[in-house]
């Protein structure tokens, strides 16, 4: 079957399977950053964005998103390094791998919500584990990061 | 110094959090092979017949290899320096399986489609046997894990595979029964900690291809490239010269990649088929199939006098290596020696063990590697004579911890030459408010508040073993190439090393390009495992850049034309001591030596430590226990490391909080859950639950650092320790909160509620 | 993750219908659940094209289309107010946003899981369901029937008025629930308990308010009867026995929260 769509804002048409995965789709178009990290739908590495809302790749047919806009950190480049600087700050990016689907979440989060509690945060996060920060550098990340937009991202 | 001690940002950061395709399965080449394995669904089976022909027709399918295909010569897939205390009893394919999950058949074809097809296809008949599946009753079990005459061992480890045993020891000083018998508190308690998934983000993978030399080339996602090569070698029964291993970005190990668990099967199809191939574990596959925890059970006798002063100390440990004895015979002792020397002025200590095989998977190499699961139980015992003695616990390792220059009877007499654990719990009672808290809290709504705390060591790379060479060249413009065999796993080793690179040759972090690793140029490196790599790694890099500024020296003094001895480098250049204003540039000196030059401006060194200086930390836990529910929420956590000198405190936060974050979730949930035919349930992060953010409270960490004469800049270990206190510490916070002790992990909401708990 | 041959985007329920007629094909919803299926099935069906992800609010239901994610639910305002966050409460735990912006109401409830916590909270509202063929039934009606071809279009709550609350226990915050309870008080009519992964599928409890008792007896004995008066069984999260206890601790808890949020409600 054919699919027609916008991925990272170009229009893209295809020929796929019925049961292709969105995830496995992506990775053949080299958005690399999209990873796998369970079967489950547990992790969030897998995390894009479909008609701007954070959805887990791994739970998508690639099918459904025909005539409809997909995001993953390859079409966010410029906000992936201004958030993703913050990260690194702290040296909590780690080992990496949770990263994509954690700052697309990150990202969309901040469109939903513009100033985040501390707890509003911790839920909205809930679904991307990390094995290597313990969670508190990303927070430490976002924090600062959400400290920065507030003082008009001066600096 | 500029950069060790300062929060420098990770080298690689950016890549990683912009999403660039770094790791193993972004760069494997598109036509790779897909390999997958067939897996038992016995505990124990022997294979009677298996049939290939009809999968063989799948279209697409290119290989399928039986146990009857493979070399018939055992090794171990424990990445350890040769030989290695790990018992060979591993074929790559067995006509015997060991543990539901064990690899029966390889199959590798042009797509997933076809090779799950194959898979489907493939008709095995097994004679099922009964599995030993109690590792309570595996020692002299009639029925036998590793019946087989070609089962070795290359070191003494007290193995005998004709009664299950992977390895046996004992360590003793003094006559601990007699002070026991003196003892007016005596503790005597069993303890239980099971496996637990390292459950990395990114699964066990590699990919693999020939080379125009006609090389096997492995790429993968491992913390011991070297090790990986020699393995493979034994393996697939060729010449080490005929494989390169190289490792690209790894997302995450904790020790679950210390292990070859998947690159020996791309190998072999590459090696076979002389085509590209590709293997990466699915989750369920890391869950079932890999290298967890070893389960143990330990015994701790405790006797103390009347003033709390502990005069002795007894431990017992029983450990569950699985189906194959990776990590089994060295994971063991680090339960005793890392466990009993934080109270080093006891008068007797013995430490005995057993390891045994049963018919489950494989355990391996978690951070932490013993130690973690030892100082469960022997802190756990001391908080119960803390409790027996109504003293408060902080006290009673106040009277008894190891201390600067204490002499460690139980850590092979290794001398405390840095330490400041007191220095760790003064601040750590501070920062946590102990005095006010302990032991509990009535909320009056039906919950209570209940402290805990413990004390841990590790060590700095495994002594008179470990091997760290590292080299470093200078460049074009008098940039320099640090090349490592050591293997970041997303820690940042990369970055530590280049922060000491960058001090001790007076230059900037930027000036530093880190290449590893690859074991065709690397310099040899025993691997990132241990807790080696800073300690051990970073002293060779001292060693390398005292070398490479003598011969910068040299060719700066030939230059200049005076002798060695009258000129000096301080970074930026050469010059002459006696007159300054003679000078050359390190661009210049760089530049020149690519001409007509005789004295390669190229050092490599390498080295080992007869010592393995342990890190000291303090863990405080304040837990609130729902009594209805048995809930318990982990409200705060308060860490105290001393690692020696903090390369770079951003990093070593972070492996502080991470480490935690492991450890509460072993305390208090993930499990490693068998059913009566040893089937693994836990086979999905469904069914194995890792904490998230919501379940962890408040983490606050703090440094306290001695100064370790025998280390880089005075630093030790830091990434294994961390996961020590977490699970002493809650359990004890419960028991404060609850007045219930449990011997026993995960210490679940359920078992709060409906276990006596005495 | 399952195989199929053909994926057909739904024009009409009708055309849905008859593909779903076929033992072979498949109506998918958020997904979550049968992508870790390894069936093979001729066609899958999706329902995305027919604007069934609204929830719309009349004088007296809310009507919410098979398609609406279980987020839509957690952030919507009407249902906030109206369920007193029980709504909201009953998924929040479900592992992730992003895995709330797949799953969708109709998929829940289709699948009738034990472990689902919006078909526990849904019976305690008196929710009912339309299917497409055997049209409008309670939702109680429909988790007992056996498994058919049919399709769930909506879910309509009905605004009676209710004073609910919703608990679950859960060994880790995002984890499948061990217990959960949903309990719903309509004044002058009387109580309803819906009681969920058991681990079984939830099951429902009605109790009538009795004025000759004072509120708190009436709490206690209703307490007793569901602990009492519900199968529990066994598995990886708890035993029956714990689930047992802890059905009388959350029934209590979710009774207490109803009361002390309404003053009327006050014991005499």
């Amino acid at each position: 079957m054919t699919i027609k769509f916008w991925l990272n804002g170009k229009l893209t048409e295809d020929t796929i399977a019925a049961d292709t995965l969105l995830l496995d789709y992506l990775r053949t178009k080299r958005c690399y950053s999209v990873k796998r990290g369970c079967e489950t739908a547990n992790c969030g590495l897998c995390t894009v964005l479909l008609e701007e809302k954070p959805v887990l790749s791994c739970s998508t047919l690639a099918a459904r998103v025909n005539g409809k806009h997909v995001t993953t950190l390859e079409g966010l480049q410029a906000e992936a390094e201004e958030f993703g600087a913050f990260l690194a700050d702290q040296g909590a990016e780690q080992c990496g791998f949770c990263n994509p689907g954690f700052i697309m979440n990150v990202l969309a989060m901040m469109r939903e919500r513009k100033d985040p509690t501390e707890e509003e945060i911790r839920e909205y996060l809930a679904g991307n584990l990390c094995r290597c920060s313990g969670f508190v550098g990303q927070e430490r990340a976002i924090q600062a990061y959400l400290t920065w937009k507030r003082e008009g991202e001066s600096v | 110094m500029k950069y060790v001690n300062a929060p420098v940002r990770k080298k690689d950061a950016m890549a990683l959090v912009t999403g660039q395709p770094v790791y193993t399965d972004d760069l494997a080449p598109a036509d790779c092979l897909i390999v997958k394995v067939l897996r038992s669904p016995h505990a124990h089976a022997l294979i009677r017949e298996i049939r290939t022909d009809a999968a063989q027709k799948v279209p697409g399918v290119a290989c399928i290899f039986t146990w009857q295909d493979v070399p018939n010569k055992r090794f171990t897939y424990a990445g350890q320096t040769y030989p290695e205390p790990s018992p060979y009893d591993r074929l790559i394919l067995d006509r015997r399986v060991r543990y539901v999950g064990d690899p029966v058949a390889i199959v590798a074809g042009e797509d997933e489609v076809c090779v799950d097809r194959a898979l489907k296809l493939i008709k095995v008949t097994y004679d099922v046997l009964e599995p030993v599946l109690d590792f309570r009753k595996a020692k002299d079990n009639p029925i036998l894990v590793h019946p087989e005459d070609d089962w070795k061992t290359l070191c003494q480890v007290g193995a005998d595979n004709r009664r299950n045993l992977c390895a046996s020891g004992k360590d003793a000083k003094g006559d601990v029964d007699a002070v026991l018998a003196e003892c007016p508190y005596v503790v005597e308690e069993t303890y239980h900690t099971k496996a637990n998934q390292q459950a990395m983000m990114e699964t066990f993978r590699a990919f693999s291809y020939k080379d125009v030399y006609g090389r096997l080339n492995v790429v993968a996602s491992t913390q011991i490239t070297f090790h990986v090569r020699r393995i493979l070698s034994h393996a697939l029964d060729i010449p080490k010269s005929k494989i390169r291993v190289v490792k690209p970005r790894i997302g995450g190990g904790f020790g679950a990649k210390q292990t070859s668990v998947a690159e020996v099967f791309p190998a072999f199809v590459t090696w076979k088929t002389g085509k590209p191939a590709k293997m990466v574990f699915t989750r369920e596959e890391s869950q079932i199939a890999s290298s967890p925890r070893h389960e143990m059970e330990i015994t701790v006798r405790l006797g103390a006098d009347q003033g709390g002063r502990i005069r002795a100390i007894d431990v017992h440990t029983l450990s569950n290596t699985g189906a194959y004895g990776e990590h089994g015979p060295t994971t063991v002792g680090l339960s005793g020696h890392k466990s009993i020397p934080l109270y080093s002025r006891a008068d007797a200590f013995r430490f005995t063990y057993d390891v045994v095989y049963t018919n489950v998977m494989s355990a391996g190499a978690y951070r932490g590697y013993g130690a973690t699961q030892g100082i469960f139980a022997v802190e756990s015992a001391v908080n119960e004579l803390a409790a027996r003695m109504h003293m408060d616990p902080a006290h009673l390792r106040q009277i008894n911890m190891t201390r600067e220059g204490d002499v460690m009877p139980a850590y092979y007499g290794e001398t405390a030459n840095s330490c400041h654990l007191e220095g760790c719990l003064t601040k750590a009672k501070e920062m946590f408010g102990w005095e006010e808290k302990f032991p509990s809290k009535d909320m009056g709504n039906g919950k209570v508040r209940g402290v805990g705390m413990a004390l841990a060591m590790q060590g700095s790379s495994i002594s008179n073993v470990d091997t760290a060479s590292v080299s470093i060249k200078v460049n074009d413009d008098g940039f320099y190439s640090l090349m490592i065999g050591a293997s970041d796993m997303g820690t940042g080793c990369d970055t530590i090393l280049a922060q000491m690179v960058a001090d001790c040759m007076d230059c900037d972090m930027e000036n530093i390009a880190v290449y590893g690793v690859d074991t065709d140029t690397s310099p040899y490196d025993s691997g990132s495992y241990a807790s080696s790599t800073t300690y051990l790694t970073g002293m060779a890099v001292v060693k390398t850049c005292e070398t490479l500024r003598t011969r910068i020296v040299k060719e700066g003094a030939k230059i200049l034309k005076c002798a060695p001895e009258e000129a000096e480098f301080d970074g930026k250049g050469v010059h002459c001591l006696a007159d300054p204003s003679r000078f050359v540039t390190l661009k210049d000196l760089a530049n020149e030596a690519m001409c007509a030059n005789d004295n390669a401006l190229f050092a490599t060194e390498s080295h080992y430590s007869p010592v393995s200086p342990p890190p000291f930390m303090v863990g405080m836990a304040e837990v609130e226990v729902d009594l209805e529910t048995g809930k318990t929420e982990l409200l705060d956590y308060v860490a105290v490391v001393d690692c020696g000198t903090v390369v770079n405190p951003n990093l070593a936060r972070v492996q502080t909080e991470g480490g935690l974050v492991q450890g509460i979730g072993m305390a208090l949930y993930e499990d490693v859950v068998y059913s009566s035919q040893g089937k693994d349930y836990s086979n999905s992060f469904m069914q194995y639950k890792l904490p998230t953010r919501l379940d962890i409270g408040t983490i606050r960490v703090a440094f306290d650092s001695s100064y370790e004469p025998t280390g880089p800049f005075g630093a030790k270990s830091i990434g294994e320790i961390v996961i020590n206190t977490p699970s002493p510490a809650i359990a004890d916070a419960i028991y404060h909160a609850t007045g219930k002790r449990f011997r026993s992990l995960p210490i679940t909401p359920e078992r709060i509620v409906m276990e006596e708990g005495r | 993750m399952f195989h199929a041959k053909n994926y057909v985007l739904a024009q009409s329920l009708d055309e849905a219908w008859e593909l779903n007629q076929k033992r072979t094909n498949k109506i998918v919803g958020g997904m979550a659940w049968m992508k870790m299926g390894k069936q093979n099935y001729q066609t899958v069906i999706d329902l995305s094209a027919l604007h069934l992800d609204q929830i719309q609010e009349t004088e007296d239901a809310f009507s919410l289309g098979c398609m609406v994610t279980l987020h839509q639910m957690e952030i919507h305002p009407g249902l906030e107010t109206c369920f007193q966050g029980a709504v909201r409460e009953s998924v929040r735990h479900i592992v992730g946003v992003q895995f709330r912006n797949c799953a969708t109401v109709g998929g829940s409830l289709f699948g009738r899981f034990g472990f689902s916590d919006v078909l526990t909270c849904f019976l305690a509202l008196g929710a009912e369901v339309e299917l497409y063929r055997a049209g409008r039934m309670s939702l109680e009606r429909f988790a007992s029937m056996p498994y058919d071809n049919d399709i769930l279009v909506r879910v309509l709550l009905p605004k009676n008025g209710l004073r609910v609350a919703y608990q679950s226990m859960r060994n880790t915050a995002t984890d499948f629930p061990v217990l959960a309870v949903a309990v719903s008080l309509e004044p002058g009519k009387g109580w309803l308990a819906a009681v969920g992964a058991r681990p079984g599928k939830a099951v429902c409890h009605p109790w009538p308010q009795d004025p000759s008792q004072p509120l708190s007896q009436q709490m206690e004995d209703f307490a007793t009867h569901v602990q009492s008066h519900t199968a529990f069984g066994t598995n990886m999260r708890g035993s029956a026995e714990y689930r047992r206890h802890l059905c009388g601790v959350l029934m209590r808890r979710a009774m207490e929260k109803i009361k002390s949020a309404d003053p009327t409600l006050a014991d005499c």
